[in-house]
């Protein structure tokens, strides 16, 4: 528990309080009196009420049309299925400028939409909401379903067989079991829609503003900080009262549950039914993931030879000093790094939580775990630039600032992740374990690690995915070596020429490559030890 | 068993992770054989031309690029005390005064100044700010749109409001990107303090469409470009750079005769970008050898081609590409950096709500 406690507050607490303190005190003096200014102008309510209601839809849309491929993933067995398990995680981590462009292309102007039917949906909400569908289809479709995934469906059968029907069996069984994994993942996708930025900006236009464009505005461009801290704290206080509300809810629901592998609850789709469902999700998902990705993968492809793709091995002298392709490189070194620090510290701050004992503090901790997810890589940038400048924390030039950075991030998944089947595990069998003499390293090596293996792997590809694409906190971070792969996307993506724009397109498959790659690995590390508890 | 194998990925995941970072630098910033640079995302120097550098001045080049233009100013300014560096490239004449007011530089009078053009040297008096190069930003055109359309490019200001141009022209949001502010910039010095909302106002009755950033204008919505191509961008005329034609032609697939876009000469806001040796710097000598270099005729003529702006020292000749397929502004618009910081709040305020909304 004193690790993370410590990681937070070192790496977060501070440096975010650094800079919002700077933006608050002037000449020593705390100016309070700025928030009432800030918060009474018309604009900035305007800016605060879309960023919420955006953000309730999004994650709305996002849980109807991703729960019904959270139970295809779980329950049903098909052909297939890892890739496209692996395939629905890649919108997530590419950068958004990449992925807004490709989304264009299926709902903008010339896009399919508008050659089917006329209908063009840039520039309106319905862009932004759909987007954000786009992106966090797979923590959905992942935090849900890896729960759902070891759910004993016996105990649905035999509400079956006492002869309610299908739907109340699954709401009085199964849906109060997966409560706090769906209030996990819609609490995860509220957040990130909640400070969603480059989404907004491409899809949305000039004319959509958010609570997170704002912030970088007055930060980045007008050189307010004072604003800035204020509408850092006015995020700071909407994002602890959905947090406050999940931990409500969910808080009532955890129950210990019969977890089982997950490969026997998996079967072949039966009956019109399923097979019905099954078309329905995999055309979701083609239709709203795979089709802007393969719009991708055609543009790269445009020059004759794989010419693009030849371009990135070529070192231009100036803008990349080594070729392009070597980002490949330099983001899985990142992302190795930044996972390892986020299953670390997330991991132990789930164990410590999990615990039936916790007290109420540690129940507040769990909350502010929560926090980096929401707020301003651009606060946390800035502040970690001001907070960590004395020895020997004089970290900024330091390569591990990347790392710890993207682990911000990550570490919130690794808790949510494994925080609802930690939970689950029945402390029958730890206490079991002990009174049989066992120590306790021995307890979680041989009770909770089995059990949570899945939930472990899970969490750490999450991890990995989101430093793979991490472009916030890695831009607000000046490091003098090479750019990451989302970096360097921007970068070729910020010049005229077609050369430059063919190479960002190739830059990007290669990327959502790597991340289907890496999370497809994973995903075999688990499969080879199938049946095996 | 299986949880020995699984310790064993851990482990070795752990392993993977340190020999793979243990990789990363270990300089020290304090070496007195290094100067270290604190630049925008935006500089790029040839490695033959970095490497004369080195040899000649005896010190090692570190370079941090620190974001875009504006926040890599507010983040020298916000570490003044304690900067990242020794020296600073990349402000521009619409945040000198930001970063001059705030104290980030200490004079120093950088060797061959004489040779800049006066009017580069926006500080003349004091010295703290060193004129590294400029460069223009400008409406560019789709040549194959207006000669497909039988139609004359536009080539001022006024053109642009004229109904032959209609719903044609592409802008950034001038809140949140640099050309769209220098084309607001632009229209303010060419019509004055009172007459450029009067301009904007017939430029929105004459259908400007308004983006968030330059990528999403030029890749997204200009017809001129690849992106816009793909995207089925239908707007001919963008807000961009003078020396963005050079570059479609060098970024070409194949190079073609002549560039695919060109620019409206006297629709032009002139940017100047400065160096200067920051604060508390812990190697002032390298610094200042530094700046002594980015004036020099070598790096001034190397510099085009890489960030595609041009040079500021007279004599430094500029690669054929840009005067060939690029042509030169005509009598840019300037505005002094004082004024630019005197009113560009309450300008994007008023022009935010008179186009935007």
């Amino acid at each position: 528990m004193a690790l993370p406690v410590a990681f937070f507050a070192l790496f977060f607490a501070w440096p975010v309080a650094a800079i919002v303190a700077r933006g608050l005190k002037v000449d020593g003096a705390w100016r309070f009196g700025r928030i009432a200014d800030v918060v009474a102008q018309p604009d900035i309510r305007h800016v605060l009420w879309f960023t919420t209601w955006q953000a309730l839809a999004s994650t709305a849309l996002t849980l109807l049309l991703a729960l019904p491929a959270a139970y295809v993933f779980a329950r049903l067995d098909f052909p297939g299925k890892q890739v496209l398990r692996a395939v629905v995680t890649v919108p997530f981590v590419l950068p958004t400028v990449v992925a807004g462009s490709a989304f264009l292309a299926v709902v903008g102007r010339r896009g399919l939409l508008d050659q089917l039917w006329g209908v063009r949906l840039d520039t309106t909400v319905w862009a932004i909401l759909l987007a954000h569908v786009f992106f966090n289809f797979a923590v959905v479709v992942r935090t849900v379903g890896g729960l759902w995934a070891q759910l004993d469906p016996r105990q649905e059968e035999a509400a079956r067989m006492l002869g309610t029907s299908p739907l109340t069996a699954w709401r009085k069984v199964t849906l109060p079991a997966l409560a706090p994994a769906v209030a996990a993942a819609a609490l995860m996708v509220f957040l990130f829609t909640f400070t969603s930025f480059g989404v907004v900006q491409i899809l949305g236009g000039p004319t959509f503003s958010t609570l997170e464009v704002e912030i970088y505005r007055q930060t980045s461009e007008v050189f307010d900080l004072s604003t800035a801290a204020v509408l850092t704290l006015v995020q700071f206080a909407a994002v602890g009262a959905i947090l406050a509300v999940h931990a409500w809810t969910v808080r009532r629901r955890e129950t210990a549950l019969r977890l089982v592998d997950a490969a026997v609850t998996a079967r072949r789709p039966r009956g019109a039914g399923q097979w019905a469902l099954l078309a329905g999700v995999v055309l979701t998902i083609a239709l709203l993931l795979v089709l802007p990705l393969a719009v991708l993968v055609r543009r790269s492809l445009d020059a004759p030879g794989l010419g693009y793709y030849r371009a990135l091995t070529r070192s231009d002298g100036g803008t990349f000093l080594v070729a392009p392709v070597h980002a490949v490189w330099t983001s899985l070194q990142y992302a190795v790094a930044a996972t390892a620090i986020a299953v670390v510290i997330g991991g132990l701050a789930a164990a410590a939580l999990a615990r039936r004992d916790a007290g109420r503090l540690v129940r507040g901790f769990d909350a502010l775990l929560m926090l980096p997810l929401g707020v301003s890589a651009v606060t946390v940038g800035f502040g970690f630039l001001i907070a960590l400048d004395e020895p020997p924390l004089d970290l900024r030039q330091s390569w591990i600032l990347v790392p710890l950075a993207q682990s911000l991030v990550g570490a919130p998944f690794v808790v949510r992740t494994m925080l609802p089947v930690l939970r689950a595990v029945d402390a029958r069998l730890r206490e079991a374990a002990a009174v049989l003499g066992a120590s306790p390293w021995r307890v979680w090596r041989e009770v909770d690690l089995p059990l949570v293996r899945r939930a472990l792997l899970v969490a750490a590809g999450f991890a990995f995915a989101v430093s793979l694409g991490e472009f916030g906190a890695t831009v607000f971070i000046a490091r003098p070596d090479n750019p990451t792969l989302p970096v360097a996307v921007a970068r070729l993506l910020s010049r005229p020429g077609d050369l430059n724009y063919g190479q960002a397109m190739a830059l990007s498959t290669i990327l959502m490559v790597v991340c289907a790659a890496a999370l497809l690995i994973l995903e075999r590390l688990r499969t080879d030890r199938t049946g095996e508890f | 068993m299986q949880n020995k194998t699984f310790v064993a990925v851990a482990v070795g995941l752990g392993l993977i992770s340190l020999s793979a970072c243990g990789s990363g630098d270990g300089k020290s910033s304090a070496d007195s054989k290094t100067v270290t640079l604190v630049s925008h995302n935006s500089w790029a120097i040839s490695k033959k031309v970095q490497r004369d550098f080195e040899k000649r001045s005896g010190y090692k080049l570190r370079v941090l690029k620190d974001g875009d233009a504006g926040q890599a100013v507010n983040k020298a300014i916000l570490t003044k005390g304690n900067p990242q560096g020794d020296v600073f490239f990349g402000v521009d004449n619409s945040l000198l005064s930001r970063a001059l007011d705030n104290g980030l530089f200490q004079p120093y009078t950088a060797k061959g100044l004489d040779k800049v053009g006066a009017s580069y040297q926006l500080d003349k008096d004091k010295h703290r700010a060193t004129p590294v190069d400029h460069g223009d930003i400008c409406v560019n055109y789709d040549k194959a749109w207006f000669s497909e359309h039988k139609l004359t490019p536009p080539r001022t200001f006024a053109d642009l409001v004229k109904p032959a141009y209609k719903n044609l022209l592409v802008t950034e949001n001038a809140a949140t990107s640099s050309p769209g502010l220098g084309f607001l910039l632009g229209s303010a010095a060419a019509y004055g303090d009172d007459g450029w909302q009067d301009y904007w106002k017939k430029l929105k009755a004459n259908g400007v469409k308004v983006v968030d950033g330059w990528e999403q204008a030029y890749t997204q919505e200009f017809s001129g470009s690849t992106g816009g191509k793909e995207a089925g961008g239908d707007r001919p005329l963008v807000v961009s750079y003078a020396s963005s034609p050079p570059a479609e032609v060098l970024y070409a697939k194949k190079r073609p005769s002549t560039a695919p876009t060109g620019v409206a000469t006297a629709t032009c806001f002139r940017q100047i970008e400065f160096a200067g040796l920051l604060g508390n710097a812990k190697n002032p000598e390298g610094a200042k050898a530094f700046l002594d270099f980015l004036i020099s005729k070598e790096f001034q003529e190397d510099m085009p081609v890489n960030m595609y702006v041009y040079p500021v020292v007279q004599g430094a000749e500029v690669p054929a590409e840009f005067t060939e397929y690029g042509p030169a502004a005509e009598n840019p618009e300037t505005m002094a950096p004082e004024k630019i910081a005197a009113n560009r709040d309450q300008w994007v305020k008023s022009w935010t709500s008179l186009v935007l909304k």
